[in-house]
């Protein structure tokens, strides 16, 4: 090894020293602010001259890929002049690429971003995305989307705001935190779906009692524990509540005796065994696979895995929204799937808008439905099976009531790590419900602080 | 502080044709040098010394990754050495250090000085056979133990199957047990590689060395402690800086198998720099953790290798 005092090691440190004093920050400042707002919109498309617009999206499984690629190929017959280059990742690999891609020079034109304030938010912040107001107008997307469903896709211009001011995006697909249950097992129990909070805990006793796994839950991978929690937050929490929280409003708290008797309540369930023994060191894809090889009576999920327990199960399948608990009214965790939205730098913005407007129209739902999706609209197109129309029943009661209640890992940028961690803790035993919520408000308190 | 560098003459005038070597101290090597060693040196310092500085740069900065940064000077530093959640994780790391490192060296160290002493039959199968998981990438290993580790896996089947039921439990849920857990597949990883280190370096002892440790009288802890273990130090070196620098730097195990989790227990600094840079979009901690991170490693590889040198003088 070299002894030498010169060695690269320690003038790396030194040009490092250096440079960190003279160089400039590193990104950019802001640059969507103090342009002016487009006046003027272009809607027709054939008018436009040859384009090709860059699509990133996600939507990579089964039935979400066969759906792009129909709308896709049905706009650019519908417009020849515009060509759709799309590029397609994973989620995850979506998300990380994103952050850099949009920064840089050939940033595309839509993306389709994440609704969180890490995702959709930092990059308003940024100014790295076009509100879509003007184009909402020309469109009449206002009256296409209700408000429930704009709201998760809406910033304040600094992104300091989420859930109200400009709209950045819009979605294709519903997305509901509800009860998937299996329908023999509950018949062999003699249970009715449980409507009511007291019903479903007695259906969760007597599950136990008959040697059942009462709710299939698998969190190892934390953040089903985040959804998990949601739900039973849901029957006790106002929604209006629980929505200040998931929005990381001001005066929204953690500490209110109607999240105590939830984090007591879901703790409670730990306790007596509700959840599959060894919850926390079950990951969550086998959770769900052994719910679909029918072990478990419920499982608490998301609507993304009606396509997979659909073909599993068949019409032993069947899917519920939550029961109403002491709240009274109807609350169920639940958005959008990812929002597609304009970058700043797309140079053919008004074109993009056509695209959005495209795959959002009544035959794009029709068609996304068809795939074996939850359209984020009504449609008349006939559903695939029975636990389909019930889903799709579900999100038209749930949007028609105004009972949707964010994802909780939005409020804040640590949130997600704060409550996966958390909740771990809590259902695992190793914190109690009040230090639970004690650590959550004080992320909650220090993050509104910034 | 260099004085060592390139004789300034030597660069600005070229070699006349006849001399065999510019003018300069005997021994300086001669200025062309640094023309062969250019392609190497562009590399290193586009793909190594670069990012290293900008590392190093940023680390100095808060920055979300999209909007303009804020120099904040050793703001950073300070965090990252003062926040319990952010010093937890090197905690784990040493943690991990004893399943990687200490575990493997020590075990792998006494089985090959008994296999050593008397002929196995079949000693390349097994050889191969222990070796064979430094063939396999960390994320298939990963998963694979993940799988093993679940709470109907095959972990707690074996356990249930001799009788030990009271010991099943969620491997990777439990507080207590996720990061042994964790640290047990680093063990089983590095093992194999510490054993066939040791083995070729015993291969090499002369057995005449033995011969007169017993003609001495000595046993074999005696034998073990006179002559084999003084005759490894160069593997013992390469095998502790080598398993070391796996534990302090694991990342697709935890990444694959618990995210971190139980409740945080699992983090380690390599992850939180994934988490911080990619995910929290707190660039300047994340690459402080980097940092702190490099020099921990760094400093770790030099001190094991100058006890290695030490010990030989």
């Amino acid at each position: 090894m070299s002894k030498s005092p010169s060695s690269p090691w320690w003038a790396a440190l030194g040009a490092a020293l250096v440079l960190s004093v003279t160089a400039c920050a590193p990104g950019s400042s802001p640059n969507g602010g103090d342009e002016p707002e487009p006046s003027e919109v272009e809607t027709d498309v054939a008018s436009m001259g040859d384009i090709t617009l860059t699509v990133w999206d996600q939507e990579v499984r089964g039935g979400q890929a066969e759906q792009i690629e129909a709308l896709n190929k049905a706009f650019q017959e519908e417009y020849p002049n515009i060509k759709i280059e799309r590029v397609s990742r994973s989620f995850e690999d979506l998300q990380r690429t994103l952050r850099l891609a949009i920064n840089s020079n050939d940033a595309p034109d839509v993306v389709q971003a994440n609704n969180s304030r890490s995702g959709m938010g930092a990059f308003v912040t940024a100014g790295q995305l076009q509100p879509l107001d003007p184009y909402a107008e020309a469109y009449g997307w206002d009256e296409r989307f209700p408000e429930s469903v704009r709201a998760v896709s809406s910033y304040s211009e600094d992104g300091k705001t989420f859930g109200e001011g400009n709209l950045y995006g819009l979605p294709q697909t519903g997305e509901l935190v509800g009860v998937w249950y299996n329908r023999s097992k509950l018949e062999e129990l003699g249970i009715e779906p449980p409507q009511t909070w007291e019903d479903f805990e007695s259906a969760l006793t007597a599950a136990k009692e008959a040697g059942e796994i009462p709710i299939q839950f698998g969190n190892l991978d934390a953040w089903p524990g985040i959804h998990e929690f949601g739900f039973v937050q849901n029957a006790f929490v106002p929604r209006e509540e629980v929505r200040d929280l998931g929005f990381g409003r001001e005066g929204a708290s953690w500490t209110t005796p109607e999240n105590t008797e939830a984090a007591e309540a879901i703790a409670g369930w730990a306790e007596s065994g509700f959840f599959t023994e060894g919850f926390n060191g079950l990951g969550y894809d086998p959770s769900w696979q052994a719910f679909a090889k029918g072990e478990g009576v419920f499982l608490i999920s998301g609507t993304w895995l009606l396509a997979d327990l659909q073909a599993a199960l068949g019409d032993d399948l069947g899917f519920m929204l939550p029961p109403v608990g002491s709240t009274g009214e109807l609350a169920v965790t639940g958005a959008t799937g990812l929002p597609f939205a304009i970058t700043e730098a797309s140079e053919n913005a008004d074109a993009a808008a056509a695209y959005l407007d495209f795959i959002t129209s009544d035959e794009a739902m029709g068609m996304i439905q068809e795939a074996g999706n939850l359209p984020v609209l009504e449609t008349d197109a006939e559903a695939t099976g029975q636990a389909q129309s019930e889903v799709i029943d579900a999100w038209k009661e749930a949007s028609g009531e105004d009972a949707l209640t964010p994802y909780l890992d939005w409020a804040t940028l640590d949130s997600y790590d704060v409550l996966s961690a958390q909740v771990q803790d809590l259902l695992g035993g190793s914190t109690t419900p009040e230090d639970f919520l004690s650590t959550l408000e004080e992320d909650y308190t220090s993050s509104l602080e910034e | 502080m260099a004085t060592t560098d390139v004789p300034a003459g030597a660069v600005r005038r070229p070699a006349a044709p006849r001399e065999r070597r510019p003018t300069g101290p005997p021994g300086e090597p001669r200025a062309v040098g640094y023309l062969y060693i250019a392609p190497a040196l562009l590399v290193f310092g586009a793909f190594l010394l670069w990012p290293i500085i900008r590392a190093v740069w940023l680390s100095f900065y808060e920055w979300d990754g999209l909007g303009l940064g804020t120099f904040v000077g050793i703001d950073n530093y300070r965090e990252v050495l003062t926040d319990p959640e952010l010093l937890a994780p090197f905690g784990h790391a040493l943690v991990l250090v004893v399943f990687f490192s200490l575990l493997p060296v020590t075990v792998g160290m006494a089985l090959a000085a008994m296999m050593s002493r008397t002929a196995l039959r079949g000693l390349g199968f097994f050889r191969t056979m222990l070796f064979l998981p430094q063939v396999v990438a960390m994320v298939v290993v990963g998963i694979a133990w993940q799988t093993l580790y679940q709470p109907e896996g095959f972990v707690n089947d074996l356990l249930r199957a001799v009788g030990l039921d009271g010991f099943t439990r969620a491997w990777l849920g439990e507080p207590s047990w996720a990061l042994v857990a964790v640290g047990f597949v680093g063990t089983w990883f590095t093992s194999g590689l510490c054993l066939v280190l040791f083995l070729a370096g015993l291969a090499k002892v002369p057995r005449e060395l033995y011969e007169a440790a017993r003609l001495d009288g000595a046993g074999p802890v005696q034998e073990f402690f006179a002559v084999s273990l003084p005759a490894l130090r160069g593997e013992l070196a390469v095998a502790l800086t080598l398993t070391i620098i796996a534990a302090l730097r694991t990342f697709d195990l935890v990444y694959v198998m618990t995210s971190g989790g139980p409740g945080g227990r699992t983090r380690v600094p390599a992850y939180e720099v994934y988490d911080r840079v990619f995910v929290k979009s707190e660039v300047g901690t994340g690459m402080t953790v980097a940092v702190l991170l490099t020099a921990v490693i760094l400093l770790v590889t030099v001190a094991i290798n100058r006890l290695a040198e030490g010990a030989d003088e």
